[in-house]
């Protein structure tokens, strides 16, 4: 798994391989890194879900657990914000062609709710096809000061 | 750690104590098999304590809502005890509390089945 952390103390720059695994670990590390920023427990938790939510896409859906495809993750931490972005090698898909899980008739569906949390959990979301292959999903937590 | 469900009776309904997290994987196939067999076996009022469920993520909650359908299906019923402030957003969010029947007291939830 290569490494190319730079810049600030907590930004990281990494390739996961396609597994649960990396979901869990991906998770704990931008945990860590927003605990350490200074985020309060509540918004630690939000973007720990974001960052799972967004992992497992491109685990499961983007590069479907394959052995050759990675997971690019991306955390920059600055005083006020943690961005991460997660970029996977897969087919791509259209954000707006994804089914409105609170519509009524969609509301027993047993998946496609992964990228409405990630909007509710996190400040800004942008999700588009990355090139030349795979989409790419960057989103932004920016810390309350009391 | 990976959710651990236990069963026990009060009355004739059948209550579920989960423990730990309902996430994409371990956890969530778990729970999935459990309902399953809880209403294959003809278990037509089950009560889902998640007082001690720290994490549910979209996957966890797939599973509950299709938990929900197959004891449905099944012409039983399956209702959530306990959740915690986060699990209860969660379900606020996915706007799945008009979906669940929701109790506090454990007493109460499992008089609501009769």
């Amino acid at each position: 798994m290569a490494d190319h952390s730079n810049g600030g103390t907590h930004d990281v720059d990494k390739f996961f391989d396609s597994s649960l695994e990396s979901v869990d670990a991906a998770e704990e590390l931008v945990i860590e890194i927003a605990k350490s920023t200074g985020f309060d427990e509540d918004a630690v938790h939000e973007l720990g879900m974001a960052v799972r939510e967004a992992m497992v896409n491109a685990v499961v859906h983007g590069n479907r657990y394959s052995l050759k495809q990675k997971v690019h993750f991306k955390v920059g931490a600055g005083p006020d914000r943690i961005t991460v972005s997660i970029r996977d090698e897969g087919e791509g898909f259209e954000p707006q062609a994804v089914a409105d899980p609170l519509e009524q008739g969609n509301l027993l569906k047993q998946s496609g709710r992964g990228i409405m949390l990630i909007q509710a959990f996190v400040d800004e979301v942008n999700i588009q096809r990355a090139q030349p292959r795979g989409t790419e999903v960057v989103m932004t937590k920016i810390l309350n000061r009391a | 750690m990976s959710v651990k469900l236990t069963t026990r009776q009060v009355g004739d309904v059948t209550v579920i104590d989960a423990v730990g997290r309902i996430t994409l994987g371990e956890g969530s196939s778990t729970f999935r098999d459990m309902i399953r067999d809880m209403a294959a076996a003809g278990n037509k009022k089950l009560l889902l304590n998640l007082g001690e469920v720290s994490y549910i993520d979209s996957s966890g909650i797939g599973e509950l809502v299709s938990g929900f359908t197959t004891v449905t299906n099944h012409g039983g019923n399956l209702k959530l005890l306990n959740l915690t402030k986060r699990v209860k957003d969660l379900l606020q969010i996915t706007k799945l509390y008009t979906v669940f029947e929701v109790h506090d007291d454990e007493a109460a939830a499992v008089r609501s089945f009769s």
